[in-house]
């Protein structure tokens, strides 16, 4: 029986580790749309997301079968179980906010806009850095990288109000700029939401392995 | 500190030369659920047999050390029909007398010498009550008790094992024969008596254990690993082997 457990689980592992590859691929695409201005990869990020959305409930099978046929009453078991069922709610949203910035990106090629994205590009590093950290801790049971994924967050809330000053004195030295502006600011927010996600998921990771999720024992 | 309602201190019993349990110490509290887990063969329905002294009149059994109940030895200083009468038992498979259900319940108030036809009403429907199964008998208390299903056949065993008004029940894997149905209803009926009774379960249902007791102790070889809180046994218990058992390493 323990086999047939210990096989489910390698399954899900593998499954969430692809997730998170995919993932990513998703931000390397909506950022390097954005960096090239490519109208034709940004429709693929769009896209692309599609593909997560199929993994989330992929990953949500294997948790429910696992739980429904092994009913596992080992607490760290069903633990592990759970985090990963709330995990790839996070994960999918990461594609899915990758996928608005693709989006809202094809609108700004429209209206052949140009703009620095030198903290923008910076932000995506980081935010792909946090969500593959994550994901890894929660396949090695690692507690310590989950905490190193929850405190870098600080990294990228610090670019985002970089960025917001920088957009503030563009918007004083020309109110023409103010439209380009406001989408740069959507595009920072949604990589400042990335790393949030990112945050969350290290949680669930340190629940898993602990039974705490952030201050309250849940179990 | 409270006095445990069972204590066993220092047990070794034999069967001939195979020592079935070895030096055997455990405190069962009042009015909890202590469920006894391990693989087959451990020896956890051996120690639950005997709290009742249902060892005695196995041949070649040999039991060592202390038992008491609310301080006194059940080997030494308590006759068996007392004892019985105040520890009270439910086996794997329903095990009624080939009489009316009426009459099985009434058994064990006539044999202690309950006669009044007013007073053994009451205790039939009392227990029967208590056992969650007067509904389903109280139109056929005259008729045979092997008529019933296997689930109310147990519970009318329970109910048969209260009317004596009992202070301890030992179950020994009392839903190991019975439907999910039946068996939820045993448990929640469990769950219901520990207000007033001391119970003792064995199982082989982990997820039972977990339902329902305070306590768990896990056998393995004759020997008690490991025994703590429920919560805490399926969390985070001490023993490896405990925690191999459990998440279904072996056994």
């Amino acid at each position: 029986m323990r086999a047939n457990f210990d096989n489910k689980l390698s399954e899900l592992n593998k499954k969430l580790l692809s997730m998170a590859a995919m993932t990513e691929q998703i931000i390397a695409m909506s950022i390097k749309s954005l960096e090239e201005q490519d109208t034709k990869l940004a429709r693929e990020t769009v896209e692309f997301d599609a593909k997560i959305n199929e993994a989330e409930r992929e990953v949500e099978r294997i948790c429910l079968n696992l739980l429904l046929q092994q009913q596992p009453v080992f607490a760290e078991d069903l633990r592990r179980v759970s985090a990963a069922l709330k995990m790839i709610t996070d994960i999918e949203r990461v594609g899915d906010q990758s996928a608005d910035i693709a989006d809202l990106n094809i609108q700004l090629i429209k209206k052949k806009q140009k703009w620095d994205l030198s903290d923008i590009s910076e932000m995506a590093r980081a935010a792909t850095q946090m969500v593959n950290d994550a994901i890894d801790a929660y396949v090695n049971d690692d507690e310590n990288l989950a905490r190193k994924v929850i405190s870098s967050d600080d990294k990228i809330d610090e670019l985002f109000v970089k960025t917001k000053d920088k957009i503030i004195d563009e918007i004083a030295a020309d109110k023409a700029n103010g439209e380009k502006a406001i989408d740069t600011l959507m595009v920072a927010k949604y990589f400042e939401r990335i790393g949030d996600h990112a945050v969350n998921i290290a949680e669930w990771v340190v629940f898993s392995v602990t039974g705490v999720h952030k201050t309250e024992r849940i179990m | 500190m409270i006095q445990p309602k069972l204590q066993v201190k220092n047990c070794d019993l034999f069967y001939g030369d195979f020592q079935a349990l070895k030096n055997i110490n455990l405190s069962i509290a009042e009015k909890e659920i202590t469920a006894f887990i391990g693989p087959s063969g451990c020896g956890k329905s051996t120690l639950l047999k005997s709290l009742n002294r249902m060892n005695d009149l196995v041949e070649g059994c040999k039991i060592t050390g202390d038992f008491t109940l609310d301080g006194e030895n059940i080997y030494k200083d308590m006759e068996i029909t007392e004892l019985r009468k105040r520890v009270g038992m439910v086996f794997q498979k329903p095990n009624l007398f080939p009489m009316s259900i009426y009459d099985n319940i009434a058994y064990g108030p006539r044999t202690h010498g309950i006669k009044k036809k007013a007073d053994l009403d009451e205790i039939v429907e009392t227990t029967l009550r208590q056992a969650s199964v007067w509904d389903e008998t109280k139109d056929r208390l005259k008729k045979s008790a092997l008529g019933m299903s296997g689930g109310q056949q147990q519970r009318i065993c329970i109910a048969r094992a209260l009317a004596v008004k009992p202070e301890v029940l030992l179950m020994d894997e009392p839903t190991s024969a019975l439907d999910p149905i039946s068996t939820i209803k045993i448990e929640e009926l469990a769950t219901e008596l520990k207000k007033n009774y001391t119970i003792v379960i064995v199982t082989h249902n982990m997820q039972q254990a977990t339902r329902i007791s305070d306590k768990t102790a896990f056998f393995l070889h004759g020997e008690i690993v490991e025994f703590d809180e429920t919560q805490r046994i399926f969390s985070n218990p001490k023993e490896q082997k405990t925690l191999e058992y459990i998440t279904g390493r072996f056994g």
